[in-house]
């Protein structure tokens, strides 16, 4: 297939957009009910409340600003307005954010209260939607795009066919030169090896192993049974999963045959190496995974799914397929590609990469996916453990 | 060859999984090889649903699963050729 363009928003920093959002951001859980009224109050933003943001501390406390700031500072949205409890941390989420280029202004509630706290935001909101209601698309390089990956609710059926639908666009846009990711840590648990294989150095591929080993050490610590309530699923074993080794040898099948990842990222880290295929350390938790990887910059989502997994992210349009045709039966509203067809022979996996590839062009270009026009908007932080 | 009435990963594979719905002990199923393009055929021993698997000979308890060319589980009882593959019969190796 010849290498396509799309037409996307072009920031100030250089990277490319294929939403236009005005986000209204709490710094942290109080602040979730300002956020929510201004959403209301103008019409064209969007508020990403969250549960966290106070007494966090640590490792914990990075990834927290990291998750918050990359999220203002992903180029599907266009302006920012930040509510937050007082203005220090409030700032500190506003000046990450500024560093891109695009508007952004803070709010902080106390000395303030809620009342003017929202007729100040939303007089700014209002003045941003103005402002980004006139951006205009440009034509782009498809190289442009960041795409992410994760599946959920798997079953058989994603190890057998959407899963390698998925890789088999990875192989395509690699060559593309676009910028890919991967994560879900725990659920590559007893294919890891083959994983590490899979790194473009032994080095990277002994910081995947390093990564794999304190997750898996972390879950040793804390299990109190042989998870299979948990992972695999009660979907994934109602779909045909039977342990995490299966249900991990299906996982990899999204990174295609032959791309090679070229670094391996912190949840949300921001990929620093040019384009490329990355691992990122996450959970396997749909909201928790896309969320990071949407934090970390990446604008489209391929979703595969086996019994029907939901998810949608408020910034990073997830695009989902699957290769069960009973999902797609009786869940066809959630599915933007069937690719069933693959496990009845009446399509090639090259087909099917080509078909997927075409529908994320398509969703590049403004087609709304599925999980959008049903409302799907799971922003999830990940915390790593208690506040102080 | 017309639809599979299951998929088979690689050829070292012990299982393969069922692809359409319906299937009822007795049937006559035939597979797909992935890796190779080849046929199997297998008698189903049980009713085995869309995605689950079906084994391709008889697995002893204490033996390893295949599938994906790989060691995806340790067997918990006997297996007959033709039978019902997962969580009852099969534990993972790892959690």
């Amino acid at each position: 297939m010849a290498t396509p363009t799309f037409r996307g928003y072009r920031r100030t920093d250089g990277r490319v957009g294929i939403r236009n959002h005005v986000v209204i951001l709490p710094l942290d859980d109080l602040s979730n009910a300002a956020c929510e009224a201004v959403a209301h109050n103008i019409k064209g933003t969007l508020a990403l409340p969250h549960h966290y943001g106070r007494l966090q501390f640590g490792e914990d406390l990075e990834l927290f600003f990291r998750t918050l700031i990359g999220t203002g500072s992903n180029p599907n949205v266009a302006a920012v307005v930040v509510i937050g409890i007082e203005p220090a941390w409030t700032g500190r989420i506003v000046d990450g954010i500024a560093a891109t280029g695009k508007p952004v202004e803070g709010f902080a509630i106390e000395r303030n209260g809620d009342h003017n706290t929202i007729a100040a935001a939303s007089r700014k909101a209002k003045e941003y939607v103005h402002w980004a209601s006139e951006l205009r698309r440009e034509e782009c390089a498809f190289g442009e795009t960041w795409i992410s990956v994760k599946c959920g609710e798997s079953d058989t059926t994603s190890g057998l066919a959407s899963n390698p639908t998925v890789g088999n666009m990875i192989d395509k846009v690699d060559a593309m030169g676009a910028t890919t990711c991967f994560g879900e840590t725990s659920e590559i648990t007893g294919a890891e090896q083959v994983c590490a294989a899979r790194a473009a150095t032994p080095e990277v591929g002994e910081k995947f192993l390093k990564t794999w080993s304190d997750y898996n050490d972390f879950i040793m610590a804390n299990k109190t049974d042989d998870l299979s309530d948990s992972q695999p699923t009660k979907g994934n074993i109602e779909g045909g999963l039977t342990t995490i080794e299966e249900k991990a040898f299906g996982n990899l099948e999204k990174i295609g045959r032959t791309t090679k990842y070229i670094d391996v990222l912190k949840p949300a880290e921001r990929p620093a190496k040019g384009p490329g295929l990355y691992f990122m350390d996450t959970s396997s938790a749909a909201a928790e995974c896309v969320t990071l990887q949407a934090a970390a910059g990446f604008t489209v989502h391929l979703f595969p799914t086996g019994q029907g997994n939901v998810i949608g992210n408020p910034i990073e349009p997830v695009i989902k397929l699957t290769a069960n045709p009973r999902t797609a039966r009786t869940m066809g509203e959630h599915v933007d590609l069937d690719v069933s067809g693959l496990l009845r022979r009446e399509m090639t996996l090259d087909e099917a990469g080509d078909a997927l590839l075409e529908m994320t062009v398509r969703v590049c270009n403004g087609r709304l996916t599925a999980a959008e026009v049903l409302g799907h908007r799971e922003f999830v932080i990940t915390k790593l453990y208690r506040s102080a | 060859m017309a639809a599979p009435h299951f998929l088979v990963h690689n050829t070292v594979d012990t299982t393969g999984v069922v692809v359409v719905e319906g299937v009822e002990a007795g049937d006559e199923l035939t597979g797909w090889v992935m890796e190779t393009d080849g046929t199997v055929t297998v008698k189903a021993r049980d009713a085995i649903p869309l995605g689950h698997k079906v084994s391709l000979g008889d697995i002893k308890k204490g033996d390893t699963i295949i599938k994906y060319g790989h060691d995806i589980g340790l067997a918990v009882a006997d297996i007959p050729e033709g039978g019902h593959v997962h969580v009852d019969n099969v534990k993972t190796k790892r959690w």
